[in-house]
């Protein structure tokens, strides 16, 4: 399976998070069948496909915010645990990014992005200040440390949100459809983060629908239809020459206009 | 009837309806939090009980409650709120039993109360803080509980209103508040019937006015902005 991919460090990494047959249902529907999908430290993968293909919750499986039924789902060769301290350990290393940002409403800037790290990592007020105000900066949300989420625009919310992700120094970050709630011309600021995260290296999961950022940040492009994985390549072959017709399909009605 | 007020000591009673107030709100605020963890918390059996709890309590009449304190909590498990060799011991040992009562009910109108504030607080709030790995206990008191007060300010003054009212009915059991001095202050003056419940009404509204200005300034000022 895809023997062309380059990790963008260059050099394959050895296997962050693999997912072995895993399926799910919601009630009588199939949500995930059989999906099977190894990604490499410092690999970027996005996860493109029509509404209602399951791209989301196979996100959210991830760091089971949503369980499954049978299959197996490993972290650096770690299962994942059931609910309880070992699962929640697990997600101290894995950073989620939520389609509605999910910033915390009571607490000001600063204290959403030092939240984690002072109580799950139990760092010291002072360094995870220090630090949160470097990720802020990095984001380019820095002036805003003292105000309240519900005072910033969706674009600065969501770059909040990636800081606060990576306050927890993540071994991966998963992406939730990040601009999917946001203004059309805020969608670029949050792109250009992610890809500048990309760049640096970061192990990406990331479900969306900018075929841009694709093309422009992904190692490598997994396509879901109806709850399974139909095709996976790289940007560049997925999208000049899909091979399924449920991928034809899909990018013929995305990019004639 | 200046007069009638201090024979019947009806200021000592004020301030012993005061304290029943305070003290069971507080107490009921701490049991209904408690009551409310557990019927949020993951684990069933807790789930179960705290439900079972509030459904028993909410639906029944608050003068068996309070007769039940006394007579089980007192006459028959002979267990003392108050220290026995002092001089005030019956006195003391019925106030605690009216807290304790007055607590105990309405502790589950708190639980449904923080519920309320709870169902105010969007799922993804939950799930954020559940990704950055924080633990049950770590979420519920850094992310829910902390918006979930926030959100039932209003609710929560709702049942302190309520309480206050309803510490009156710990005269079931003789505890010397308000509507005891009420009750003795008609028995020996008919003829003052109708001052007597305008001062107790009007006594009332001294109290609980404030409350419902106070909780609705503060639903208003901590608002959590969504």
């Amino acid at each position: 399976m895809n023997d062309t991919h380059v990790p963008a460090e260059g050099g394959l990494g050895k296997p962050l998070v693999v997912l072995t047959d895993v399926n799910k249902h919601f009630g009588d529907l199939h949500v995930l069948k059989d999906i099977n999908l190894t990604v490499r430290e410092g690999e970027v993968v996005v996860v493109i496909g029509p509404s209602g293909s399951g791209k989301s919750t196979l996100c959210r499986t991830i760091n089971r915010l949503e369980t499954f039924e049978s299959g197996s789902i490993t972290i650096h060769g770690t299962p994942l645990p059931e609910e309880g301290k070992e699962l929640a350990k697990l997600r101290a290393d894995v950073g989620m990014v939520f389609q509605g940002f999910h910033l915390f409403h009571h607490k000001t800037i600063l204290d959403n992005v030092t939240l984690g790290p002072i109580k799950v990592r139990k760092m010291e007020r002072k360094v995870a200040e220090e630090k949160a105000m470097a990720l802020l900066k990095r984001v380019g949300v820095a002036e805003q440390a003292h105000k309240y989420p519900a005072q910033l625009s969706g674009g600065q919310q969501q770059r909040v949100a990636i800081a606060r992700s990576l306050a927890m120094d993540p071994v991966v970050m998963l992406f939730d459809e990040p601009t999917s709630a946001l203004d059309p011309e805020m969608i670029n600021e949050v792109l250009d983060v992610m890809t500048q995260l990309a760049k640096s290296g970061m192990t990406m999961i990331v479900v969306t629908h900018e075929m841009g950022f694709a093309r422009r940040a992904a190692d490598r492009v997994v396509f879901m239809a109806d709850g399974a994985i139909v095709e996976e390549n790289t940007p560049e072959e997925f999208f000049t020459n899909p091979q399924s017709d449920r991928a034809k399909d899909f990018l013929g009605k995305i990019l004639t206009h | 009837m200046l007069e009638t007020i201090q024979e019947y000591d009806y200021w000592a009673a004020v301030v012993n309806t005061l304290e029943l107030t305070l003290w069971g709100a507080l107490w009921a605020l701490v049991l209904g939090t408690v009551l409310a963890i557990m019927r949020l918390s993951p684990v069933r059996v807790l789930q179960w009980a705290g439900a079972a709890y509030v459904t028993i309590v909410r639906n029944t009449p608050l003068t068996m409650i309070v007769v039940a304190a006394n007579l089980i909590i007192w006459t028959q498990l002979k267990i003392n709120l108050a220290d026995p060799q002092s001089s005030t011991y019956i006195v003391d040992n019925g106030m605690r039993l009216g807290i304790l009562a007055v607590a105990v009910y309405h502790a589950a109108f708190v639980c449904e109360a923080l519920r309320a504030g709870v169902n105010t607080i969007p799922l993804g709030q939950a799930e954020a803080a559940r990704s950055l790995g924080m633990t049950f206990p770590q979420s519920l008191t850094q992310v829910i509980l902390p918006q979930a007060f926030r959100g039932a300010i209003t609710p929560l003054g709702n049942a302190l209103i309520a309480l206050t009212k309803n510490t009156t009915v710990v005269v079931a059991i003789g505890v010397a508040q308000v509507s005891h001095a009420m009750r003795r202050m008609i028995e020996f003056r008919p003829d003052l019937l109708f001052q007597i419940f305008g001062l107790v009404a009007l006594t009332f509204v001294a109290i609980t006015l404030p409350m419902g200005l106070v909780t609705g300034w503060a639903a208003k000022k901590w608002a959590v902005q969504r």
